[in-house]
């Protein structure tokens, strides 16, 4: 059997280094399971985030030779195993231990955004009327396990530290799926412009490429909501037909 | 909004772990847009050499004023300032120039290689500060759908001008007769690229029914949409297709009217 070298990030609160660790590999192996096989030989108290172990839970996210990455997801015949594989903590959020950070912010900006407002129910029974056709865009949006890998590699967040300012690619794509729901009521779009800092996205498609459920963040969620925004704060047209007919985006 | 202490060091420019040549991509787009401009720049102003026998340029069309028989009013006219370099190009390609810098997939790639902001996913940024688009000059980058409705416009231009390129005048005679050349499959091809790259722009996309929320309450938007949305998918590959091709019928037209290339008459 094989052998290769990880060099896995060890330390408390940002504080720390890398070190190597050796273990055998086989043919199907990912990252996790080296990482755990790296638990049972070597370093016990190697702390790491996982749980479903099929890309689903979306718990653990790490940097993957400095790409963000579901380490259950990155199978290691994609790596090159000539060399030492970094596996390191997201760089975004707030260092724990080891491979673990604290992700609870994204919790609090989830809280701040307006909340799913549903349109009078269409029968007496209380319930809704919706074509296939007119869920079928944000259906993909239904897809985010919430992994945070979009907010890792967005460089608002990761360089810049903008977190007050800036929700980040997967709650744009939260908003999208609440702002394009065919029957939500509730109106995002400002907020989106003076609270969720919409503008500081510079349209790098960063998120949509790390995303391991494929949802095009970018074109699908981000550039639409952008766009809507323009409808409502820098369009004068748009603007003339809102003062002319009262309204401008309808159902 | 909550605040989240990030402790881990901020990394320095084009710092990363990354393995891969991250830095290629942004390269490539630098070295195709920097070459695209310089030679877009000094095309426009020659203001010679853009028509050969019923092809125009596209980087000429629409000739609004010049000495070609494709102008719309005559050669350039009196009130033209002296001092300002005059060519036909001039007048025209802010437009389309304009619709591209303000594309949303060019203004991704283009802050990638020219403003390394980011250099690429996951590499250390040179700046310390970052406004995005929130502030002048960037937010002016929303005027994108202004910018998308002339390259509308001017797409109906170079349609018509595929139609000219059909219309050969015999030199002896005087006559016109149809015929396809070389340059009419270039000029045609031309506008099937810019085409897709327009048709398919996410402006478009969001004003052909990507505002609405409902299509089975409006169906005439729902074919628009889903077509814009298509072409929407490789909207990448029809930018830089479109970005060669346009460069491409210039170039052929040049070198036809220059008499280094003679163009093929296919009937």
């Amino acid at each position: 059997m094989a052998k290769a070298t990880f060099s896995v990030w060890r330390g408390d609160n940002g504080a720390g280094a890398f070190r190597e660790y050796s273990t055998e590999v086989s043919e199907g192996m990912v990252v996790l399971d080296a990482v755990h096989q790296i638990q049972a030989e070597a370093a016990p108290d190697l702390a790491c985030r996982w749980n479903c172990k099929a890309g689903k839970c979306g718990s653990c996210s790490a940097e993957i030779d400095g790409q963000p990455r579901l380490m259950c997801m990155t199978r290691l015949n994609q790596l090159d195993l000539t060399k030492p594989v970094t596996v390191e903590p997201l760089r975004a959020f707030p260092h724990l231990r080891d491979l673990v950070t604290d992700v609870s912010w994204n919790y609090q900006v989830k809280k701040g955004i307006k909340k799913f407002a549903p349109r009078k129910p269409d029968a007496e029974d209380g319930t809704w009327r919706m074509q296939q056709e007119d869920v079928d865009r944000v259906q993909e949006f239904r897809k985010c396990i919430e992994c945070y890998l979009c907010q890792d590699v967005c460089h608002v967040l990761r360089d810049h530290h903008l977190h007050d300012q800036f929700i980040g690619p997967r709650f744009l794509v939260y908003a999208a799926n609440l702002e394009m729901n065919p029957i939500d009521t509730g109106d995002r779009l400002d907020d989106l412009r003076k609270l969720h800092g919409i503008g500081y996205c510079n349209i790098t498609k960063c998120c949509t490429k790390v995303c391991p459920e494929e949802i095009k963040i970018t074109d699908n969620a981000i550039i639409p909501l952008k766009e809507r925004v323009v409808d409502e704060a820098f369009d004068p047209l748009a603007k003339l037909i809102q003062i002319v007919t009262g309204k401008i985006p309808g159902p | 909004m909550s605040h989240a202490t990030v402790p881990l060091t901020r990394r320095r420019y084009g710092e990363t772990m990354r393995q891969d040549a991250w830095w290629v991509e942004p390269l490539i787009v630098f070295v195709i847009l920097t070459s695209f401009l310089v030679y877009a720049t000094w095309a426009a102003f020659q203001n010679a050499h853009y028509t050969a026998g019923p092809y125009l340029s596209p980087f000429y069309s629409p000739e609004i004023f010049g000495d070609s028989p494709h102008a719309w009013f005559g050669p350039k006219p009196g009130w033209w300032p002296a001092w300002l370099p005059f060519s036909p190009a001039l007048i025209i390609l802010p437009f389309p120039a304009l619709f591209r810098f303000t594309c949303y997939y060019y203004r991704g790639s283009y802050y990638k290689a020219f403003w390394a902001d980011p250099p690429g996913c996951s590499v250390g940024e040179p700046r310390k500060t970052y406004l995005g688009e929130r502030y002048f000059p960037l937010i002016l980058q929303n005027v994108h759908r202004y910018f998308m409705v002339t390259a509308v416009l001017f797409l109906g231009f170079l349609t018509y001008d595929v139609y000219l390129a059909t219309q050969f005048t015999d030199a002896a005679t005087g006559a016109t007769s149809f015929g396809i050349g070389l340059g009419t499959l270039v000029l045609a091809a031309n506008v099937v690229c810019l085409g897709g790259y327009t048709l398919g722009c996410h402006s478009m996309r969001h004003i052909l029914g990507g505002w609405r929320d409902q299509f089975s309450k409006n169906p005439a938007f729902r074919v628009p949409y889903n077509c814009s949305s298509c072409l929407n998918r490789s909207h990448h590959r029809w930018a830089w297709v479109s970005l060669f091709m346009v460069a491409f019928a210039d170039i052929y037209v040049r070198l036809c009217s220059m008499g280094i290339w003679t163009d093929l008459r296919l009937f």
